[in-house]
């Protein structure tokens, strides 16, 4: 048995970098510090499907060597015209580092999932700017958090107890044992409604309204962290809440700028916005004026639903509105481990953070043109390379209807749907468990993955399989294998 | 009675189709329990005439699937409708992106009926049911 330390989880865009693991041989005994998910990664590792070399021959896929897989995959990419390069988010920024070579050689387009969860954060970003900062100054400083749009309890599981309202800071104490007093309380709250109906007494329903409910728990202490959500569901997070405004899909645009309008001691001429009454924005705009540090962390809830990066701006443009009266910051809650990481590598090699076209010789940024969805609805590409992603499973079927027609490579370390429906897999080792490497946590902060195992017999890690197609990229186009990266990089 | 009714369609993470993703891969059982299935608040489910784990066909602009009827443990959200993310949900999302990359997995207008009898695809048999190859 040993015990390995300060493991990094190589999940969401928290990036905990202090799970504990005990290991016998290959198994993965107890896992400590981890949330369910991480758990689940890790106390699974090594009971996995895991994928095998294949090419798909006379429609069913047949195993082959890696070589073979490797050399046809080479060729797909070396005859097409317009291949896209997509995934990134899953997987090491050196990974990303020879993925860039090769969208070059190939003049492809690279994008990653940055283009289906955070892309219209990031358009918003470049409009407007960003009132960034590290997630340990939302531990020490924060005493309100407001979640737009996101699910910490069912995304970011770890982020309520590491950074923000559960966490113990230098300047704030926790509020995990009001909150739990809180829970404890709904359900004891729940259990005698339970009763009272099982007794056949009818209780006044109160009917469904969009709007604010707030915790029972009373008036906030002076030292409190207070929390607000925002979200159409009553979440897990939603619950916990000191406050949470159930909005309708679709209206958080409206709600952001009637806030902005109150927060700039403007009046709103109507009754309610978007079927929120206006006395319940004119609280909730009263609690953020007077907060000492606040944040706002938001979700994919405002960049996948109506108004896309217009949502981003206002919420942005709400946030540098509220630093005339107090201090705030904004942040977007990002999914994947790295997709920080792949935004990061591609900006500060092509100046752009995300579906860059690079089949003209020199890099076009243009999303809605060069995004891949976009062009797979188009029906643009000729060939699809995914590497640490599993976009059948995750793109709309207009996408992927397109992606079928064409060629479609999978770089993966486990069966997927989208390794299932290649024309080509090439295995791989599991990155930061299997493989080390760089990843960016969601606040920029780059954390080195630790290598756990080591990968089984002919799993290569991506940057090797990467390096490889490359190789014989250049082969096929008569170019000698020149050195890839720098040496000692 | 057991007549549909129009919803606004949202797709997202929830922690079991995370764990079960993560844990037991996608062609496992616990994979399809947890993303296969609609959350829906009990009125609605009531409205049309279904009960837990019965399966719904929820069908918009861009396709339809049959899943599971399951209470939302986010309720009361009358006339919302919740798939996890994953293959099941991405039948019936809206591609459009107005030009910024990014497809409309929320805030989908739908229609959700009962489907007495239909199956819930496993996700095998749903890639080949709609790409014809799995």
């Amino acid at each position: 048995m040993r015990v390995v330390k300060d493991v990094v989880c190589p999940f969401c865009g928290c990036l905990c970098d202090d799970l504990e693991l005990e290991i016998e041989g290959r198994e993965v005994k107890a896992v400590r510090n981890a949330c369910a998910v991480g758990e689940a990664k890790f106390l699974h590792y090594g009971k996995h499907e895991r994928t095998r070399p294949m090419i798909r021959k006379n429609g069913e896929l047949v195993e082959v060597s890696l070589d073979e897989a490797i050399r046809k995959a080479a060729e797909i990419l070396a005859e097409a015209k317009y291949p896209v390069l997509f995934g990134w988010s899953s997987t090491s920024c050196e990974a990303v580092r020879v993925g860039l070579q090769l969208a070059e050689e190939v003049g492809a387009i690279i994008d990653h999932c940055s283009s289906v969860c955070h892309g219209p954060s990031v358009l918003a970003i470049q409009e407007v700017g960003l009132a960034g900062f590290t997630l340990g100054q939302s531990r020490h400083r924060f005493d309100l958090i407001i979640y737009w749009g996101s699910n910490p309890l069912d995304s970011h599981f770890r982020h309520f107890e590491r950074y923000s309202t559960f966490s113990e800071g230098r300047f704030r104490p926790s509020i995990s044992r009001r909150s739990i007093t809180q829970f404890l309380s709904t359900l004891a709250e729940r259990r005698i409604k339970r009763v009272t109906r099982r007794l056949l007494i009818k209780e006044r329903e109160e009917g469904f309204y969009f709007g604010a409910r707030r915790a029972p728990s009373g008036p906030f202490k002076e030292r409190d962290r207070k929390l607000i959500v925002v979200d159409v569901r009553r979440t897990r997070a939603a619950k916990m809440a000191d406050f949470f405004l159930q909005v309708k899909p679709n209206t958080d645009y409206e709600i952001i700028q009637a806030l902005r309008m109150l927060i700039r001691d403007m009046e709103l001429d109507v009754d309610e916005v978007a079927g929120i009454p206006v006395e319940v924005l004119e609280e909730l705009a009263d609690i953020l004026v007077n907060a000492k540090v606040g944040v706002l962390y938001f979700g994919v809830g405002l960049t996948m639903s109506k108004g896309k990066h217009r949502n981003i701006e206002a919420a942005i443009s709400l946030v540098r509105d509220l630093n005339a009266r107090a201090k705030f910051h904004i942040l977007p809650m990002r999914g994947h481990y790295n997709v920080t990481g792949a935004d990061v590598v591609i900006t500060w090699t092509t100046g752009y953070p995300y579906a860059v076209d690079l089949t003209q010789g020199y890099p076009r940024y243009n999303p809605g043109e060069t995004s891949t969805i976009d062009v797979l609805l188009r029906d643009d590409c000729d060939a699809f390379l995914c590497i640490a992603s599993d976009p059948v499973a995750h793109f709309p079927r207009r996408a992927v209807e397109n992606m079928l027609k064409h060629p479609l490579i999978a770089i993966d370390p486990v069966v997927s749907a989208t390794t299932l429906v290649a024309d080509v897999v090439i295995p791989s080792a599991f990155s930061g468990i299997e493989v080390g490497g760089t990843a960016y946590r969601m606040d920029h902060v780059p954390i080195t993955l630790k290598k756990v195992f080591e990968p089984p017999e002919g799993y290569l890690p991506d940057e090797e399989i990467l390096k490889r197609i490359l190789a014989e990229v250049r082969r096929i186009k008569g170019k000698a294998a020149e050195a890839l990266v720098p040496a000692g990089a | 009675m057991a007549e549909g009714i129009k919803v606004i369609l949202l797709t997202g993470r929830t922690l079991y189709q995370g764990t079960d993703m993560e844990a037991k891969g996608k062609t496992s059982r616990e994979y399809w329990e947890a993303a296969a299935q609609v959350r829906m608040d009990p009125e609605d489910m009531a409205r049309i005439g279904v009960k837990e784990g019965d399966p719904v066909r929820v069908s918009t602009a861009y396709g339809s699937v049959v899943v599971r009827a399951v209470k939302s443990a986010e309720a009361p959200h009358p006339g919302v409708v919740f798939i996890p993310y994953g293959p099941w949900a991405n039948m019936v999302t809206n591609p459009t992106t107005h030009s910024t990359g990014m497809p409309s997995y929320k805030g989908v207008d739908a229609f959700v009926e009962p489907a007495p009898g239909e199956r819930v695809l496993e996700l095998k048999e749903l890639l080949r049911a709609a790409y014809g190859r799995s």
